[in-house]
């Protein structure tokens, strides 16, 4: 057992290391942080421009290798993950700030997300074909076909409106707080109103995406035979469909879930963007924008371990739902 | 999703004069089955005739405008829909129709293309790996964990967003300022979308492999190469043709992603997604730059996520959903 999961995580290592160190040669060789420097007005010498990228070691002068090994022993000694080109400052400072904008920001709205899901599919499985689930069904189609920006920009459409028309400001869409008011607990109305429509969008897109999946494992559950068992043998219909149908068909969601949770940091780009939260999803758009090689690669580093570690999540998850997996 | 007899009885309708008889069977084929319950999904049948219907749009659409999508009508800057320009008029002057139409021929070329080609990685690298085993199979798992760890949507941003027309090029900026641009986003989505489905026609194909039929081909000496593409993809092509149909919708939905944010397709060429990225900021103040590029693109990965849907249920003999027989 340790044996396996210390192989496991060596081999996760050896991945993300690998990724990584790709993922800087690939940056490092196209994105061109020069351009920054020669666009600024008065032109800089030529000299000065040289000298400022060779201390951020971003040079394209200095040969790749060389260039990624002083990057790399700057990880290793002293986790330093490299300057931003036009900030002092290492990324990694920049990255713990924005990793709790991220977890503010997309808590609420999976686990709200998630639990509105699995509790539609399940419910439509068990009223197949009715109105019911027709209406639910089509719908959790439509918002997984929609674009996330359109269905964003619908949302602040309609919020917009009713803004002006009812005269009073109940939504906010820009930032994570605004003007607070000046009542007790007002900084946390505030709060709570910059993170509604946001949530909204989340709970919205996790929602259709796990309905739709519970639908289908839980109509397959519906469907077997130790359903049928447990009905033959005199077990009420709900207690069959709570305790042997659902509970099985929890099992593959779980493996969902984690995955979910995991790669939401990075997934929830559009929503940070457009409702203007400072988030991880949100810097691996500016890092690119900004030529910020170093940024760039500690983004990717930074979603590799949330995959990782959602991988990882999942098979804990399934082995403690699913009694017939042990680890062997 | 398991293997299926080629062929179905079913007991037909006795009919009306041959009372007392044995009961006729009539054979109906595979095909005929799935027809069968692929038609009886309204919501799939719909999709279908809208994917016909847009696919007839995008190539007969721009011979309705008058205008070209490149073309600037110097008198018209950011007109609303009128009598000229029945659907406005951009910034810069062009027609929204034509643009329109011409993002739909670029979204539908893209999804299909990347639909047809990850789908077949999936089905050669995954068939491969799991039939051949041993070190092929290790190394070609390695590789999927690998693309799956890499964040796709930061590298193609990466890449597509280098700047190549300094004076240092590589080999490889040469090489990918050859190709027009909407193929190198075709490159790079395929380069990132086959891994899942890989990994799921490897465990199938684990099952199929001990099958008797496949057995007794192997014995008989035909190559492997042949084995698979003649014994075992027919039988997990369900699986593909649903990966690929779903496939279609993931890519445009990738294509507009990546133009959103300006990594996708570049003036003067346009898509869907580059159409949404400049109208969607302005979609409150000039809605007829947003609005029917919007309409469009989920009207089309609407139908084609139905048509999946309807697809999954017709094809997959396990299904309950697809109502009997």
């Amino acid at each position: 057992m340790g044996r396996y999961i210390l192989r496991r995580l060596l081999n996760y290592a050896i991945l993300l290391f690998v990724a990584v160190s790709l993922t800087y040669f690939l940056a490092a060789s196209q994105l061109n942080p020069r351009v920054l420097w020669e666009l600024a007005n008065p032109p800089l010498p030529a000299e000065t421009i040289e000298a400022s990228l060779r201390a951020k070691n971003l040079s394209d002068n200095v040969p790749l290798l060389e260039r990624y090994w002083t990057w790399l022993t700057g990880i290793v000694t002293g986790w330093e993950w490299g300057e931003q080109p036009r900030q002092a400052g290492d990324v990694s400072e920049e990255i713990g700030r924005r990793i709790g904008v991220s977890i503010r920001l997309i808590t609420i709205g999976i686990l709200g997300g998630i639990t509105l899901g699995v509790v539609l599919g399940a419910w439509t499985a068990t009223r197949q074909y009715k109105i019911s689930d027709r209406v639910t069904t089509f719908g959790a189609l439509a918002i997984f076909s929609v674009p996330v920006f359109v269905l964003i920009s619908i949302i602040q459409v309609l919020a917009t409106t009713w803004n002006d028309v009812t005269g009073i400001r109940v939504f906010e869409y820009i930032g994570e707080t605004g003007s607070v008011g000046s009542y007790p607990g007002a900084w946390l109305v505030d709060r709570l109103q910059h993170l509604l429509l946001p949530t909204l969008v989340l709970v919205l897109s996790q929602a259709a995406f796990f309905s739709r999946i519970q639908r289908n494992l839980m109509l397959d559950a519906l469907g077997s035979d130790f359903v049928r068992t447990a009905r033959a043998k005199g077990l009420r219909q709900g207690k069959a469909v709570m305790k042997h149908a659902l509970r099985t068909s929890l099992i593959p969601t779980g493996t969902y879930f984690a995955f979910s949770v995991a790669t939401l940091f990075l997934g929830s780009t559009f929503v940070e963007v457009l409702f203007n939260f400072h988030g991880m999803g949100e810097f691996a758009i500016t890092t690119i924008q900004g030529q910020d090689v170093h940024g760039a690669v500690a983004v990717a580093a930074f979603g590799g371990v949330c995959v990782l570690v959602g991988a990882t999540l999942a098979d804990l998850m399934v082995a403690a739902l699913d009694p017939r997996v042990r680890v062997s | 999703m398991s293997v299926v007899n080629p062929e179905v009885l079913e007991p037909a309708v006795p009919g009306a004069g041959g009372g007392g008889g044995a009961p006729v069977q009539r054979r109906i084929t595979r095909r005929r089955l799935v027809l069968r319950r692929f038609l009886r999904n309204k919501t799939a049948v719909v999709g279908a005739v809208l994917i016909l219907a847009l696919g007839f749009l995008a190539a007969f659409g721009p011979l309705l405008s008058a205008w070209d999508y490149d073309q600037v009508d110097r008198y018209a800057f950011l007109q609303p829909p009128d009598s000229r320009h029945p659907f406005g008029t951009t910034q810069s002057g062009q027609d929204v129709f034509a643009l329109t139409m011409r993002g739909l021929q670029k979204s539908l070329l893209i999804g299909l293309l990347v639909a047809v080609f990850s789908t077949g990685i999936a089905a050669i690298i995954g068939s491969f790996a799991a039939y051949f085993g041993g070190w092929f199979e290790r190394v070609a798992l390695w590789i999927i964990d690998l693309l799956l760890v890499v964040p796709s949507f930061l590298i193609i941003a990466i890449i597509s967003s280098a700047n190549r027309g300094g004076s240092n090029q590589s080999f490889f900026d040469r090489a990918v300022l050859l190709l027009p641009q909407w193929i190198l986003l075709v490159v790079l989505l395929t380069v990132f979308g086959w891994m899942l489905a890989a990994r799921v026609v490897r465990s199938l194909t684990l099952s199929v492999k001990e099958r008797e039929y496949v057995q007794a081909a192997r014995f008989m000496g035909i190559p492997a190469p042949v084995v698979i593409l003649r014994h075992i993809l027919p039988n997990i092509s369900s699986l593909l043709i649903i990966d690929a149909t779903l496939n279609v919708a993931g890519a445009i939905l990738a294509e507009t992603s990546l133009s959103f944010f300006g990594f996708g397709i570049k003036a003067p060429d346009t898509s869907l997604g580059a159409l949404l990225g400049t109208g969607a900021r302005q979609a409150t103040t000039f809605p007829w730059l947003f609005v029917p590029a919007a309409v469009i693109v989920v009207l089309l990965v609407l139908s084609v996520n139905a048509v999946g849907d309807g697809l999954r249920d017709a094809l997959d003999p396990n299904s309950g959903s697809g109502g009997r027989a």
